[in-house]
């Protein structure tokens, strides 16, 4: 007896073990593994506690995830053409496309930056700004939707951007290519002294508009990234430099040269107030401003001449450079903005200037050298200290709001976390692999919500099954509410994120529009009840106002359509509830389908090329008879005399 | 010994608890519940759901007790009659089965509070409502489309549906 029960006691103990939690492969033991996973575990139904708004990199757009599941919640269209809403393709967001270059189908998208009021995010927008074509975006947090985008002339590779100041007063952008400015034909390697670093500033009406107020035109160095100052340093703008020897060929030797680059120190409210005096100078630069009304539903482009310019050496006290070992990438400030965290690349040590010396030896007039005019305050005098040998490749700093900084390292491949003030360092964990940036929720403001950090990894290899030789980049989520950090998740994100930004998601999730109210859209081809469809003709253009409910169009048969015609296909859903939106496309269209938001009216065009009876239908699974959502176009050759006539179940 | 084993036993049965037993015997128990009410359902149903006439059910939503006055108000029944038009003709006409039914002698068959709480409260109406459960089926499950009307929307659609004789 007392053997049965030892075994049925074994047995049982074996059970528990195996049944509960051990269903992780992996290395990790049962018990902590399964810590781990009720951490990022959301269960069905229940929403993330904060959104992180991912750069897509060389995918042009940006991916909201939900954190910390790391589920992908939306991909929002800002700089390429997306067929799956039609953003680019229809009428109406053609024109967000527009550059002085013409139509851009494309861009590159680097850093998101949420909005802020008094230092704190507040959730109205983000901006994201487009490296090729220098251009900033600003995305609607309600709508979800890019609302709108300005080009920055005279500018190239505008990498050090979009970076927003403590009340959004200004979004900076930073020329990464020094470029003759202004732009003319001339030998390449002529370009010392001779090419430009233009940093534009573009200001954000309380509506959101933005606006090009000035370009300070700094000395040919390339402009990497920037940080505002906030707090005590609110005002000023730091931004990293490389290529300080002005190289022009194989720039990863001749680029890497000189023990020091600079970090450049701009006072720009200082700046902003010469210029609202009249200072500066204005200049041609041809831009185009793009701007998406959500009332008519529709985006205009304009085109913009001239900018004011400013010479750093006019302005006084407003624009200075201090040396850092080594092309630095990040150039971080911390919440309370004394620390300014300079990341030297291809240095072991990271800097951390202070920024009440560099007040200090600024007005001690305590400068070293200068750089084609602007003042070089030295190195020794407005440091604040150092980490020393922390890792190899530091790029980027944030901040958990609780005294700590946390640094990628490229090169060694992890994230290290320091003591602002004592320099220590207090915890290092590997990623998986060669991390970029990092993003902490409301790292990058006064207060960061410090309980997670994002790693967002340049190589994938084996993290996960095999997908080909393209692999989507990899995230990496950590618990850093303790003392170390502690690794959650890897999962995979979409193109390539540069950098991103996360929000508590309580501040937005509530203001989310749900639909636009069909009293309100004011689209001059609108049909705002069926009673409004109609189809009209002028000359070879026609233009169908249509409407899409569950589940029908009206009107569905459409007759006196011609061969060479221009067709206007202008779709309006009626519908007034969250997520009922109806799609639209016919066949021979050489466009994307459209998605039709609640209330939203869009437009395709389509140029019928063969006679014949020609189908179209909802492309969006609307509701049970969604099937059934469809129609047809009769077309007639050329010279035929079938009228135009439109019809709905015979009315 | 036998206490044993029964001690035993009972842990097997806390260890199968514990491990994500607990929710799905909750849930089971919803579902018989729900079982029975489809059975009482059915029994009522014979008439096609357009053609019954049920003046007492309410329906399900926000609207509870609606008293109509004898009189029509007609500067109401203008107002409505123009929401009607904006919001409701793509699925339904008063001269004919649409897509969805005639709203013609609606009062005649349904309570007031019927009629608004299908327009305000359609998604659960659908769900929980055994006529508005019926006329989906009736009419292919096109969904009756919720167009977010407010409530004095909804109370001036109803007035005009009154002149519709």
């Amino acid at each position: 007896m007392n053997k049965i029960c030892k075994y049925i006691l074994a047995i049982t103990a074996l059970t528990i073990f195996v049944s509960c939690g051990n269903n992780n492969g992996g290395n990790n033991s049962g018990a902590l593994a399964s810590s781990k996973a009720e951490k990022v575990y959301v269960a069905p139904g229940e929403h993330d506690e904060y959104y992180a708004f991912f750069s897509g990199g060389y995918s042009g757009n940006i991916t909201v995830a939900g954190l910390p599941s790391g589920r992908m919640l939306k991909e929002i269209p800002v700089f390429s053409q997306f067929p799956t809403s039609g953003y680019g393709y229809s009428e109406e967001t053609k024109p967000m496309l527009n550059t002085s270059f013409g139509f851009v189908p494309w861009g590159d998208a680097h850093h998101p930056d949420i909005s802020q009021t008094n230092g704190e995010l507040d959730g109205r927008w983000i901006f994201i700004n487009e490296n090729n074509t220098p251009r900033i975006a600003r995305v609607s947090l309600a709508t979800f939707e890019t609302e709108e985008i300005i080009e920055l002339p005279n500018s190239a590779g505008n990498h050090a951007s979009s970076f927003v100041t403590e009340n959004t007063e200004y979004i900076v952008a930073g020329t990464r290519f020094a470029v003759p400015n202004p732009q003319r034909d001339m030998p390449i390697n002529e370009m010392k002294g001779q090419f430009k670093g233009p940093l534009s500033f573009v200001s954000i009406a309380e509506n959101g508009r933005m606006n090009l107020e000035f370009q300070l035109n700094m000395p040919g160095f390339n402009y990497d990234l920037a940080h505002p100052g906030r707090h005590k340093s609110h005002g000023w703008f730091f931004f990293t430099s490389y290529n300080t020897e002005e190289a022009n060929t194989l720039m990863e030797v001749n680029a890497s040269q000189n023990d020091k680059d600079y970090i450049a120190a701009v006072n720009w409210q200082k700046i902003a107030e010469y210029v609202k005096n009249g200072g500066g100078k204005r200049v041609p630069g041809k831009y185009a401003h793009n701007v998406y009304d959500e009332k008519t539903h529709t985006a205009t482009s304009t085109m913009k001449d001239g900018v004011i310019t400013i010479d750093p050496k006019d302005v006084e006290g407003a624009v200075f450079y201090i040396p850092i070992p080594k092309s630095p990438h990040g150039c971080d400030v911390d919440p309370s903005g004394e620390y300014i965290i300079g990341s030297g690349k291809l240095s072991t040590d990271l800097s951390v200037y202070s920024f009440e010396k560099i007040q200090t030896a600024i007005k001690n007039k305590d400068f070293v050298a200068d750089a084609y005019g602007v003042p070089v305050l030295s190195y020794e005098n407005t440091i604040a200290g150092v980490v020393a040998q922390p890792g190899l490749g530091p790029l980027h700093t944030e901040f958990d709001g609780k005294g700590n900084a946390y640094t990628t390292f490229f090169i060694s491949s992890e994230v290290v976390k320091w003591k602002l003030g004592t320099w220590e360092v207090l915890d290092r964990q590997p990623t998986f692999y060669s991390v970029g940036h990092l993003m902490i929720p409301g790292g990058n403001s006064r207060k960061p919500f410090g309980k997670y950090m994002v790693a967002m990894n340049k190589i994938t290899k084996d993290r996960y099954l095999p997908t080909g030789p393209e692999l989507e980049h990899s995230a990496q989520l950590y618990d850093i509410s303790g003392d170390k950090m502690e690794l959650l998740s890897d999962f995979p994100t979409h193109g390539e994120p540069h950098y991103a930004a996360g929000i508590r998601a309580d501040i937005i999730k509530d203001k989310s529009k749900k639909y636009y109210e069909l009293s309100e859209n004011e689209h001059p081809y609108a049909a705002k009840s069926e009673g409004e469809a109609k189809v009209t003709r002028n000359g070879n253009e026609v233009h169908v106002n249509m409407t899409m409910i569950r589940s029908h169009f009206a009107p569905d048969n459409i007759e006196g359509v011609k061969v060479g015609d221009k067709v206007y296909l202008h779709l309006t859903n009626l519908e007034q509830d969250f997520d009922v939106p109806h799609g639209f496309s016919i066949i021979g269209a050489n466009t994307s389908e459209i998605l039709v938001m609640p209330g939203q009216t869009k437009t395709i065009i389509w140029e019928p090329k063969r006679e014949g009876v020609w189908p179209f239908y909802c492309t969006d699974f609307c509701s049970a008879l969604h099937q059934e959502m469809q129609g047809y176009v009769r077309v007639s050759g050329k010279n035929s005399s079938v009228p135009i006539s439109y019809t709905l179940d015979g009315e | 010994m036998k206490t044993i084993l029964k001690i035993l036993s009972l842990l097997l049965v806390t260890i199968l608890i514990s491990c994500g037993g607990k929710e799905e015997k909750k849930k089971e128990k919803i579902k018989l519940q729900t079982k029975t009410e489809k059975k009482v359902e059915k029994k009522v149903e014979k008439l096609p759901a357009s053609k019954t006439i049920d003046l007492t059910n309410k329906g399900v939503g926000p609207i509870t007790s609606l008293n109509l006055p004898a009189e029509i108000d007609q500067s109401m029944a203008t107002r409505g009659a123009e929401v009607y038009k904006k919001m409701c003709t793509a699925c339904h006409r008063t001269n004919k089965k649409f897509i969805g039914p005639s709203p013609q002698g609606i009062l005649e068959r349904r309570s007031p509070e019927w009629v608004m709480n299908m327009i305000l409260n359609p998604e659960e109406m659908v769900k929980k409502d055994p006529l508005a459960k019926a006329l989906l089926i009736e009419f292919n499950g096109s969904p009756m489309a919720n167009q977010n009307l407010t409530e004095e929307e909804a109370r001036a659609v109803l007035e005009y549906f009154r002149t519709l004789k």
